[in-house]
């Protein structure tokens, strides 16, 4: 008799080598399932090599929305013996083993659990059969997933077809032989009885795009206008200069890929300060060698957008995994005291919207603005609404209008003292708008001054920016139960397991509300002291050992939290390790 | 009508200094600033068309005296500010100015990739041998031996040979100019204008107070002028031969003028959306990202 199985909910995990072609071959079987309707999370874990090493692409599909991975897993596609020794043991009762009978010998008893199924597949037998080639034994393997969840093989057979598209048939023909080959061993040998999951296609529901984070930056800044991006490759950014590179001549921009980090930033404040609207991301140690210019963005008023993905430090540190390690770097790199904006989007609608919000808000405050992502968040991917661009605004911020430049003054006040701070500005080629611009302390007029009365007012002109910013930008959202006693407070990438967390603990009575920090600097004092004020128990969430938010809380609202659940290991949070901290406190 | 414009339209009657430049008496970097201005009414130039950068260092400070846009980079990062203006808007002329430790120390390595670019840029550097600005060390064009504050023993080091290390890094234009001689600089800056692509402009300026070895007295015994040798500006080999004549000769020789020119397509010229537009003058406000989400989907 069939047991009732668990529909339309899978957590399905392929691990192999290096060089197997584990996340592309994790994302074609992601897409399969949300062309389905379904929903999906996706998260890749690799080392810093590019050939051996253990590769993994974790995908969790539900019906309902789904914000973040959990730790069991339903299906273990093993390619090698090494993903089943390192993931054995995160198989829920009911799940399997998919794996090569021919390379990897296993049993119940060698496994130590007779509650996992085995499905020995010859995938590299079957590759080179149909798909003529070794490498194939990946889709070999998503034929036999697909069957195994009794989904629909031509959900997959559509993916490949428009993956492989731009390489011909010679590519796509060889690849369907080895999904059905795959699909029809299982059919052949195996009742899938005993397997806990079942995936249906949902009809009716529109399929949605399936996105990381990075992607959303790189979509978020091209459709707020960037027309320059310059980066150096450094892991978890590089994903948004691949981006940016693939769609250059579609949106007409310019992407250049620069000598180093130092390049990349200055040739983005060139083009800024040009007048067109222009990004770079980075990693941590880039952003170490971009410090003095970000300095040099400051003092100039010059409007520009820096992507930080972080990943653990210091040094190369843990050069392929996640941490929030960074937000007091950035807070306050580079020498001196002047304006930034720093954003820590925390999903991927948020990363898309907040990158168009930095556009607009580094133009509009002429300020540099630093959004801070992870490699959790960068290189995760969801599907989510298609974003909706209906209502997206762009602000330019205070440009002098053509008219206003009176032809027949030698020099434009480009640093003109105004009430907000924020002065008109004249883009190089305007006939009237001529001006100096740099790193120097000047006047008005830009002139290098050393006067010690201009330099004040300069000081507070440069001040009052940040504090009309401060009254403008995005406040916090509070999510769950905003009669909660119990308030988290997290930012960026937190937000992701945090979802997933508060729908474990409602499940288990425990009700509590999630103060998530998108915006950073300016410092939401009042809203965070607010909302602390109106709870019992404040527990920060953060990626890394110092509490650098909770030390920030406390710095602006003069309260400390009760709690710190913090997590240093390169691993991003889990929901149950979210679930496991709160109720140690609670 | 196109207005035409005086060499004193380029100068500044307030500002920094009121508009004065505050070198030291008899620097070399009178002899820059004027062959600058000189050029540009020359070539009849718009003060709004022209964006001079300046570095850090003596040289740094010369946008403050030219009437035109001015923007004054760090120490060593002329180069790319210059290269991310020329991108986004080549209808500008963008000028570098940089001395010898920006350009040749802390900075070189931006040198070479703006020279295997080729963007049209042209790049002038104020050449003194010495760190003028922080009163006196060695600098990467020192020559060996040479005291410093930073030295006092002598420089160990043989100094770079920009000429050489452009040409190899594939400038399409490389020149060597005397801040003594201001004709013939300013005739070298208005053909480092003119060319297409990346131009290198090393400038001879003797610092009169720091470096009391390469004088002008120094300087008029051992240059002269490539063109008046029959010099093949084309000739790649020639180049070379002369790029290292300084230092063969035993600072006997020292030619000043082109070494080398050729025709390359810029940076730019291979971008095809920004060929006929500057990407300044794209429109921004009707992006359509519909497709690429479908691609996603």
């Amino acid at each position: 008799m069939e047991k009732e199985k668990v529909a339309n909910t899978l957590s399905w995990k392929l691990g192999g080598e290096a060089g197997f072609g584990i996340m592309s071959a994790g994302l074609i079987f992601a897409k399969a399932c949300s062309r389905g309707g379904l929903n999906v999370f996706v998260i890749n874990e690799y080392p810093s090599l590019i050939r051996g090493g253990h590769n993994v692409s974790h995908i969790w599909v539900m019906e309902r929305e789904i914000t973040s991975q959990y730790y069991p897993v339903d299906l273990l596609v093993a390619l090698n013996e090494e993903t089943v020794e390192l993931h054995k043991n995160e198989i829920n009762p009911g799940g399997g083993i998919l794996y090569d009978g021919d390379k990897i010998t296993l049993s119940k008893e060698s496994l130590g659990r007779d509650d996992v199924n085995l499905y020995p597949v010859p995938l590299e037998e079957i590759a080179v059969e149909t798909g003529e080639r070794a490498i194939m034994r990946n889709t070999v393997a998503l034929g036999a997933s697909i069957a195994l969840a009794d989904y629909e093989l031509e959900m997959l057979n559509g993916v490949i077809r428009d993956t492989f598209a731009s390489k011909g048939d010679k590519v796509v023909i060889p690849n369907l032989n080895a999904a059905k080959a795959g699909y029809d061993y299982i059919e052949k040998n195996y009742s899938k009885d005993s397997f806990r999951c079942k995936l249906n296609k949902i009809e009716g529901r529109e399929p949605k795009p399936l996105i990381s984070g990075s992607e959303a930056i790189a979509l978020g800044a091209i459709q707020a206008g960037c027309k320059f991006y310059s980066a150096y490759p450094m892991t978890p950014a590089s994903p948004i200069l691949h981006f940016m590179a693939a769609h250059e001549r579609r949106f007409e921009m310019i992407v250049k890929h620069t000598e180093d980090e130092l390049a990349a930033i200055l040739m983005a404040i060139g083009a800024a300060y040009s007048g067109v609207r222009a990004m770079t991301g980075t990693s941590g140690g880039g952003f170490c060698l971009m410090t003095e210019s970000l300095g040099l963005a400051g003092q100039g008023e010059i409007p520009l957008v820096i992507v930080v993905a972080q990943r653990p430090g210091p040094a190369t540190g843990l050069a392929t995994w996640t941490a929030q390690g960074d937000l007091r770097f950035v807070i306050h790199a580079a020498q001196g005291e002047f304006p930034r904006l720093v954003a820590a989007p925390g999903d991927i609608e948020e990363c898309f919207y907040t990158t168009i919000d930095a556009h607009n808000f580094a133009e509009r405050y002429q300020v540099p603005v630093i959004i801070l992502e992870d490699k959790y968040l960068s290189e995760s991917s969801k599907t989510v609404e298609k974003f909706d661009v209906s209502s997206i605004k762009l602000d330019r911020g205070c440009l002098a209008r053509p008219e206003d430049l009176e032809a027949e003054e030698i020099t434009f006040k480009r640093y003109e003292f105004t009430e907000s701070g924020i002065s008109p500005r004249a883009l190089p080629g305007q006939k009237g708008g001529i001006h100096n611009v740099g790193g120097e302390e000047h006047d008005i007029y830009g002139f290098m001054s050393e006067d010690a009365e201009n330099r004040q007012k300069m000081m507070e002109k440069r001040k009052r920016k940040i504090e009309l910013a401060a009254k403008e930008i995005p406040k916090p959202k509070l999510y769950g139960d905003e009669t909660s006693n119990i308030l988290l407070i997290g930012w960026g990438s937190t937000k992701l397991p945090m979802l997933e967390a508060m729908r474990v603990l409602a499940e288990d009575g425990v009700k509590v509300k999630y103060l998530h920090l998108n915006w950073i600097i300016p410092f939401p004092t009042e809203e965070v002291s607010k909302v602390m004020d109106s709870s019992v128990k404040s527990i920060v969430v953060e990626g890394n050992i110092n509490a650098q938010l909770g030390s920030l809380i406390r710095e602006n609202t003069l309260k400390a939290v009760d709690h710190k659940i913090l997590k240093y290991d390169g691993r991003p949070f889990y929901p149950e390790d979210i679930v496991r901290g709160i109720k140690e406190v609670v | 009508m196109k207005l035409t414009y005086k060499v004193s339209d380029f100068k500044y009657s307030f500002g920094y200094n009121d508009g004065k430049p505050n070198w030291c008496p008899g620097c070399g970097n009178y002899g820059i600033i004027t062959a600058i201005r000189r050029a540009m009414v020359e070539l009849e130039l718009d003060p709004e068309n022209i964006v001079l950068i300046g570095g850090i260092g003596c040289s740094g400070k010369l946008p403050q005296w030219v009437v035109s846009y001015g923007f004054h980079a760090l120490h060593g990062r002329t180069l790319p500010i210059a290269s991310g203006i020329k991108l986004a808007n080549h209808d500008l002329n963008v000028i570098a100015h940089a001395g010898d430790g920006d350009c040749y120390g802390i900075g070189i390595g931006h040198l070479i990739h703006a020279s295997r670019r080729n963007l049209d840029i042209l790049c002038v550097v104020h050449n003194n041998q010495i760190y003028g600005l922080t009163t006196g060390q060695t600098s990467p064009t020192s020559l060996k031996g040479f005291k410093s504050k930073s030295t006092p023993e002598g420089v160990i080091e043989l100094p770079i040979n920009p000429i050489a290390l452009t040409l190899s890094s594939d400038a399409t234009f490389v020149a060597r100019g005397y801040a003594g001689d201001k004709n013939h600089l300013t005739e070298l800056v208005m053909e480092g204008v003119k060319h297409r692509g990346f131009a290198l402009l090393d400038v001879l300026q003797p610092c009169v107070t720091f470096n009391h070895l390469n004088t002008y007295d120094w300087f008029k015994e051992r240059v002269y002028k490539l063109e008046e040798t029959g010099h093949d500006l084309t000739d790649k080999n020639a180049a070379f031969d002369k790029a290292f004549e300084w230092a063969k000769t035993n600072s006997e020789k020292i030619p000043i003028g082109i070494f080398y020119k050729e025709e390359r397509p810029t940076y730019g010229d291979e971008i095809p959306h920004i060929v006929d537009k500057p990407l300044v003058k794209h429109d921004i406000t009707n992006i359509d990202i519909e497709e690429v989400l479908t691609m996603m989907t």
